[in-house]
């Protein structure tokens, strides 16, 4: 087969835009999950009871079931059980937040645990409440560690947009599909969807490592 | 005027006993030093006085609050009681003036120049005055700790407590930091010092308190107790550390 790369041209506009849609679900996705994971990761590392058992099975049910389960049911089962009408785009974020804020929650639970006990006693030594310890002390060691798992997460989830092809959503590997049924070239259309993939994990990766080099990992 | 009072104090972790009915009353200016073999309930005795340890039963007040009062009290106590740790514990993010400046900017909330004027003052004090752009991971063991020493009197406490200060550091390192204790004790600070520096104890300390299995066998001067000590296990223990 001859590999035709006016077709990668022709389809390139259409990709571009799936492209985009890929980078505004993960974005927005990852800024709700990076709360909810921090919220749950500290209700699991200092709170209660209650608090850490609501925590635990949050985390548990989300890392026990697969993303695509989880969008289907928000964007299929929820309208039915809640009456609740979501559109694919709403679906895409939501699921994205849900499921990516369990994984960072167990990260932010690591990390804010890995830091050396004496230095949560030298803080409340001091005469500071707990949340001040947590923020001014413990937090910023513990984000650098963070970073790197973060790093995976943040990837993962980038390339967890893909399963939304499900619901429909026009982001990038949707769109190479749609093209493909249309031409059916297979090698040009999957060849330019797997490096569009890699443009952007690749970007994420850099900001990472120039934001890990910038900060003494402690 | 009593600043330190346990009454009827016991400490458990578990099923182990580590402090049993304790009672013991340390008075403002008194510089006690604690001795006992490891496991005998001193860091602990010690660590209850500013409540990173919770007591089990009976009652300890400092400063005429009980550790019991909830916990906006116990912050109080912990503010006018100042701890430098074995493993000096300065906050690694930060630098040495910073670490100083900390306590004053986050617990008695003065501007950060004012802190950092105050951090510079006791960061001579202790003999680092050109050190307090360095990190604690640039720092010596002895430096770290005289850091940790200047921390803590930032918050100007009434009372400072030191739980084997000298422990980590190498036998070179200890005097520079065993100096600044003698120096703060001259003052007049009330202090309460865990260690196995019998050469403090006989200096500096106006009372020495022998611990075993958690409870206070022998309370007295420590140069009387250290030339002729009565108690058989406080004799076999001497042996030991000196």
């Amino acid at each position: 087969m001859e590999f035709d790369w006016s077709v990668i041209g022709e389809a390139m506009p259409a990709l571009l835009s799936g492209a985009r849609l890929t980078i505004l679900i993960t974005l927005a996705g990852l800024v709700g999950g990076l709360a909810v994971g921090f919220v749950a990761g500290l209700m699991r590392a200092y709170g209660n009871a209650f608090l850490n058992a609501v925590a635990f099975a949050y985390i548990e049910l989300i890392r026990g079931t697969p993303i695509v389960v989880q969008v289907m049911f928000i964007y299929f089962a929820l309208p039915v059980l809640a009456d609740i009408r979501v559109n694919p785009m709403t679906a895409a974020v939501t699921a994205i937040v849900v499921n990516a804020g369990a994984y960072i929650a167990e990260i932010v639970r690591g990390s804010f645990l890995s830091v050396h006990r004496g230095l949560k006693e030298a803080g409340l030594a001091l005469g500071l409440p707990l949340w001040k310890v947590l923020v001014y002390i413990i937090g910023p060691v513990a984000f650098r560690r963070m970073i790197p798992p973060l790093g995976n997460q943040f990837i993962v989830s980038l390339k967890d947009t893909s399963l939304f092809i499900v619901i429909g959503v026009g982001e990038l590997t949707r769109q190479g599909q749609e093209i493909m049924a249309a031409n059916f070239r297979a090698v040009e259309i999957w060849s330019a969807v797997a490096i569009l993939y890699l443009l952007m994990t690749g970007t994420l990766t850099l900001i990472l490592r120039v934001t890990e080099k910038r900060m003494r990992i402690l | 005027m009593s600043i330190v009072e346990f009454r009827n104090v016991t400490k458990t972790f578990g099923p182990v006993v580590v402090l049993r009915e304790v009672d013991l009353n340390i008075d403002k200016g008194e510089v006690v030093v604690l001795i006992g073999p490891s496991g005998s309930g001193k860091s602990t005795l010690l660590r209850c006085i500013n409540a990173l340890e919770e007591i089990n039963g009976g009652d300890l007040v400092v400063d005429n609050i009980s550790v019991k009062a909830g916990r906006s009290q116990v912050r109080l106590i912990r503010q006018e009681a100042g701890m430098v740790f074995q493993q000096f514990n300065l906050f690694p993010q930060m630098t040495a003036l910073e670490n100083v400046a900390f306590g004053p900017r986050r617990v008695r909330g003065i501007s950060r120049a004012e802190a950092e004027e105050q951090a510079r003052a006791l960061l001579a004090k202790v003999g680092l005055a050109e050190r307090g752009h360095h990190y604690p991971a640039e720092l010596s063991g002895g430096q770290q700790q005289r850091v940790a020493i200047a921390r803590a009197l930032a918050v100007k406490p009434k009372l400072m407590l030191f739980d084997e200060p000298t422990s980590a550091l190498d036998p070179e390192l200890r005097h520079e930091v065993l100096r600044v204790m003698q120096a703060l004790a001259e003052e007049g600070m009330t202090m309460i010092v865990v260690t196995h520096e019998m050469a403090f104890a006989r200096q500096v300390g106006t009372r020495l308190i022998f611990m075993e299995d958690g409870k206070i066998s022998v309370d007295g001067k420590p140069a009387d107790l250290l030339a002729n000590p009565e108690n058989p296990r406080l004799r076999e223990f001497l042996q030991h550390v000196h």
